[in-house]
């Protein structure tokens, strides 16, 4: 293993057809049209100095250490901002560049604090080896510069530091934090030697806008931008290349490593979801790894009142096996079942989902997808014939009008926020459907055209209200809707949605939204040459979710926005795997690839194969499990990598359920809020720690590469093989590229897929086959899978949860940038900086009726339950809505939601709840028992070695 | 079955109709009782036959139409 330097082309790649050949230092050069001089050298082999210039931002021309001599031009050209031209004639090096360039570095250097020995960029430093590649001996002009007495050295962000004495004035990190991020949170304060970066107004990094994407310390040519974990440990010796475990992005990064001690992690450039950027959580919320509260050894106890009693791996796995076949005795064969992982690889979810059908011999299997996207998958499925988005996410390059419906992209899928803020700065245009102003309705250089405030609950009668409006202002796109689709069924859904009972006129009183502002957005979308839907857990999460996805589905089938690059109907995932969890069979009716347990054929394949018979009938979906365990007849669960008890709606009935079991097994990173109602405990292993594959939101499988060995020993795949053959079920692999192998034996959209390929292609998007052997980037060019487009007629019908004088506010609840999920990780890195806690966000109209001061604790009470938090009077909710995040078990906002749920999928609807607001003292008494019976929870007796 | 349990089940029957009852009452019954086949564990599913059985309080009728069905599917298999 070795460090892996990535090429540094100096400016970006064109993606000009035309090509153009020029002659650099005698040889000749063919290069796309646009390419830079600079860029076209580097093609070639020849690396012309430079100092401000990168290949992740655009040009600037400002070191002026680049030029090079063109024949029959005067003057010396800087390459990176001078395109190449056919017959160009180019020199790199000539005595006169050599002398031009030596006396910028003097300059250069005269003003730089000359302590390399311990600077922290000591061996990647571009200006220190920019002193070589000229040959600096000597410097004229002294060296004591002017910036030398460090004006202040900022070490606010928990993550880099900025130290200004060290600072080129570049403004690379000005224009990454522009151009890749699209935050706009630094420029150059001051004029001259005074020249400075400045965040915000001259605040400091923490301080000011800044979201520590990481982009501005990557782009750094120096040491003026720094992670702390470089300056504590030193610079890496090797790097691995690794997928991100936090969103469904699923960034490629390089993990740099020090031994087996994680340096940094950077985005790779080559990474096709991130194309190179990052940000706050995977750049640098890594530390949870290796945090003080990681559970490193197995444990069990007798009863939940118990303290944990730490144990051998044998032990604690021959204890699960025999509580397991116990309960199974007494009880019956469909008494227990299990929860995959979204935050597993996909072998280890394949395994648990193998070991429950053959092991446990039910279909009681389940993931979290249940509970944020199990209505794409359904309404997906129904319309087009695939449980997943169309696109990649390049296509965004290509959108003109982009649908943005519940979804928060800038906070909840950082890095492809960005992606889509690129396109909208270049001139695409943006709807926003949601509840609350989100960032992207107006931040700097981004407006939405159009953002429809609707009330919670009325996702469907607004869709069908544009739907109205582009069948009955003749916006449909007819060709394609009589080429790819039932015309039949067409013809149906145009007459239900052209009832004039679903005209935006009609709706609007009900949704709250002015009909014009409706009529406009539909003829936005359905005007733009390519309009593409993108959409979040405010689609999925109500009790109409599957209902939304369908109409969601019909919109881009009558507008004809499917089957092309820029175009589509895109779910974004929430969690690093939730497609993958899907796609390997997590669900209790299907197999992987999304096939009916009741179908004969595939039912054989896989008995066959797994040498056992297998259940025909569906299995209990996760509120399921519950409610079977408060009815007494469901009492064994195997949870691997998820916190139900956190996440799951209306917490009492979880825990109820839970406690009813007999044998609860939590296998994760830490004791969560879940394993206070366990009866065994297996430690998990980090991302870090193990082989395998994520597959992201577009498809996209991806390598995980172990780059240090499991802290417990054991990767997630052995511990689950391990309890299968306890269980008495045959399952053998050497190593997660074999589960590979047998997933793409059994699964005909990864009929294509190994290591060997995913290592020569870095990565490919299902379906990967003999039709598709290098993967499919966009789905349904030449028809749907399921043959052709199917209209359903999507009628609105209201939530049962309703307002009224008790409970007259509508909760909606989501995440923050800096925290993910419920926490577990998060919570145990410093991004608790920018988020310490949840906070009630509420209109200041509401806050005055109740008198509700900002900061305050507030009682947030519905009919499930009450919990206490502070509140956030802000303007960013709209009157009658309040907001909040799940990411703190202290808040246990799930407390206050409903086990009211999508009407397909039992999807819960987190999005509506009816609730009240009102002053409180602090924590309700049920946050101070839950606290108690949680540290009580947590004792633990160390371990008895066998020899005392 | 507790009364808890079974008023959900209700309740999801329910809400299944609602989404096929613009199919039409001829067509609409089939797809309910398949897309209980399809999605419902058997247990669920033998709650909301004998909830029928039991006089099926506040099962709308197409719902009602559709567990009829149902029992003759389950009745087949």
């Amino acid at each position: 293993m070795s460090l892996i330097h990535e090429i540094d082309y100096g400016t970006p790649r064109s993606k000009a057809e035309t090509m153009v050949t020029l002659t650099i230092d005698g040889e000749t050069m063919t290069v796309p049209e646009g390419t830079s001089i600079m860029r076209a050298a580097k093609e070639m082999g020849t690396a012309i100095p430079k100092l401000c210039a990168t290949d992740m931002v655009e040009a600037f021309g400002s070191c002026r250490l680049c030029l090079v001599e063109i024949e029959g031009r005067a003057g010396t050209p800087a390459s990176c901002t001078t395109p190449v031209l056919p017959g160009m004639v180019v020199k790199t090096q000539t005595d006169r560049l050599k002398r031009l360039r030596k006396g910028v570095m003097e300059l250069y250097i005269s003003d730089h604090p000359l302590d390399c020995l311990t600077c922290a960029a000591n061996g990647d430093c571009e200006l220190q080896d920019m002193a070589g590649a000229v040959g600096l001996r000597d410097v004229r002009y002294g060296h004591e510069g002017h910036n030398h007495p460090n004006p202040g050295l900022d070490e606010s962000n928990p993550y880099f530091t900025y130290d200004p004495s060290k600072c080129i004035v570049c403004s690379r990190c000005v224009r990454a934090c522009e151009e890749v991020q699209g935050t706009f949170a630094l420029t150059i304060a001051g004029r001259g030697f005074d020249s400075v970066v400045s965040p915000g107004m001259e605040e400091s990094f923490l301080g000011s806008e800044c979201v520590s994407c990481g982009a501005c310390v990557q782009a750094c040519p120096t040491a003026t931008l720094t992670e702390k974990s470089v300056i504590e440990i030193g610079q890496p010796e090797h790097s691995v290349i690794t997928t991100c475990a936090y969103c469904g992005v699923g960034c490629t990064f390089k993990a740099e490593m020090r031994g087996n001690e994680v340096v940094r992690m950077v985005p790779w450039k080559d990474g096709k979801a991130n194309r190179g950027h990052s940000c706050v959580k995977g750049r640098f919320a890594w530390g949870y790894a290796s945090h003080k509260e990681r559970i490193l050894n197995p444990m069990i106890r007798e009863s939940i009142t118990d303290p944990w009693r730490e144990v051998s791996w044998e032990e604690a796995i021959a204890h699960t096996a025999s509580e397991f076949k116990r309960i199974q005795a007494k009880y019956g064969r469909l008494s227990i079942g299990g929860i995959t992982s979204s935050r597993c690889t996909n072998e280890e979810t394949f395994l648990v989902q193998k070991l429950i059908r053959g092991g446990f011999g039910n279909n009681n299997v389940d993931t979290c997808a249940r509970v944020c996207h199990s209505p794409t998958g359904y309404g997906l499925s129904q319309t087009y014939g695939t449980s997943a988005g169309t696109q990649d996410f390049d296509s965004v390059e290509q959108s003109d009008v982009i649908l943005l419906i519940g979804a928060n992209p800038t906070d909840a899928h950082p890095v492809f926020g960005s992606r889509m803020k690129k396109r909208l700065r270049e001139g695409a245009k943006l709807i926003v459907l949601d509840p609350r102003r989100i960032d992207l309705v107006r931040m700097p250089h981004v407006e939405a055209s159009h953002h429809l405030p609707l009330r919670p609950g009325t996702n469907v009668a607004v869709l069908t209200a544009l739907a109205h409006v582009v069948v009955t202002e003749g916006l449909a796109d007819e060709h394609f809707v009589r080429e790819r689709c039932d015309w039949d069924e067409f013809q149906d859904w145009a007459a239900f949605v052209a009832d004039p009972r679903h005209s935006p006129e009609a709706i609007s009183e009900l949704c709250g939204v002015p009909a014009e502002d409706i009529r406009a957005a539909a003829r936005l979308y359905a005007g733009g040459e390519n309009g593409a839907i993108y959409y979040g857990l405010g689609v999925t999460e109500h009790s109409q979710g599957s209902t939304t996805v369908m109409a969601i589905a019909n919109l881009a089938m009558a507008t004809g926005n499917i089957g092309r690059p820029g175009v589509g109907v895109n779910p974004l995932r929430g969690q690093n795997n939730v497609q993958g969890a899907c796609d390997m069979g997590s669900f209790p009716h299907e197999f992987s690839g999304y096939r009916h347990v009741s179908g004969d054929e595939t039912r054989q394949l896989f008995e066959s194969l797994w040498g056992v018979p297998l259940d025909s009938e569906p299995g209990l979906r996760i509120p399921n499990m519950l409610d079977a365990a408060v009815d007494g007849v469901f009492k064994g669960l195997y949870v691997q990598g998820e916190d139900i008890l956190q996440s799951d709606p209306d917490t009492r009935h979880v825990a109820a359920g839970l406690a009813a079991m007999e044998c609860v097994v939590v296998q994760d990173l830490f004791l969560n809020e879940t394993a206070n109602y366990a009866h065994v405990f297996l430690p998990g292993s980090t991302f870090l720690e193990k082989d395998g594959t994520f597959t992201n939101a577009e498809r996209r499988i991806q390598r995980v590469r172990k780059v240090m060995p499991s802290k417990s020993g054991k990767a997630d795949w052995e511990i689950t093989l391990d309890l299968a053959h306890a269980m008495g079920f045959d399952m053998n692999y050497a190593h997660p590229s074999e589960i590979m192998d047998e997933i793409a034996r059994l699964t005909p959209s990864f009929a294509g897929v190994s290591y060997a390929k995913l290592e020569a292609e870095g990565s490919v998007q299902w379906p990967c086959n003999e039709k598709a052997p290098l993967g499919t980037p966009v789905m349904h060019i030449d028809g749907f899978v399921r043959g052709r487009g199917r209209f359903m007629v999507t009628e609105y019908v209201a939530t049962d949860e309703r307002t009224g004088p008790r409970f007259p506010l509508l909760l909606t609840t989501g995440r923050i940038l800096s925290q993910y999920n419920v926490g577990a990780q998060t919570r145990r890195t410093e991004n608790v900086v920018w988020h310490g806690e949840d906070r009630l966000e509420i209109h200041p109209h509401d806050a005055e009726q109740r008198g509700v001061h900002d900061g305050q604790w507030v009682k947030l009470a519905s009919r499930s339950g009450e919990t206490s938090l502070r509140a956030l009077i802000t303007e960013r909710v709209a009157p009658g809505v309040v907001y909040t995040t799940f990411h703190h078990p202290g808040t246990q906002a799930n407390v206050v939601t409903t086990d009211f749920s999508d009407w397909a999928t039992n999807c819960p609807e987190y999005k509506v709840t009816a609730v009240q607001v009102m002053p409180s003292n602090g924590p309700t008494a049920w946050q101070e028992g839950y606290d108690e019976q949680s540290r009580n929870s947590r004792r633990i007796a160390p371990l008895v070695e066998a020899a005392e | 079955m507790s009364e808890r349990s079974s008023d959900k089940l209700v309740h999801m029957a329910n809400q299944i109709g609602k989404f096929f009852a613009s199919q039409g009452a001829e067509t609409a019954p089939a797809a309910i009782a398949e897309h209980l086949r399809k999605f419902w564990d058997p247990r669920m599913r033998v709650g909301i036959l004998a909830h029928l059985e039991a006089g099926g309080a506040g099962l709308d009728p197409l719902v009602r139409d559709a567990i009829e069905k149902l029992r003759e599917m389950m009745a087949v298999r």
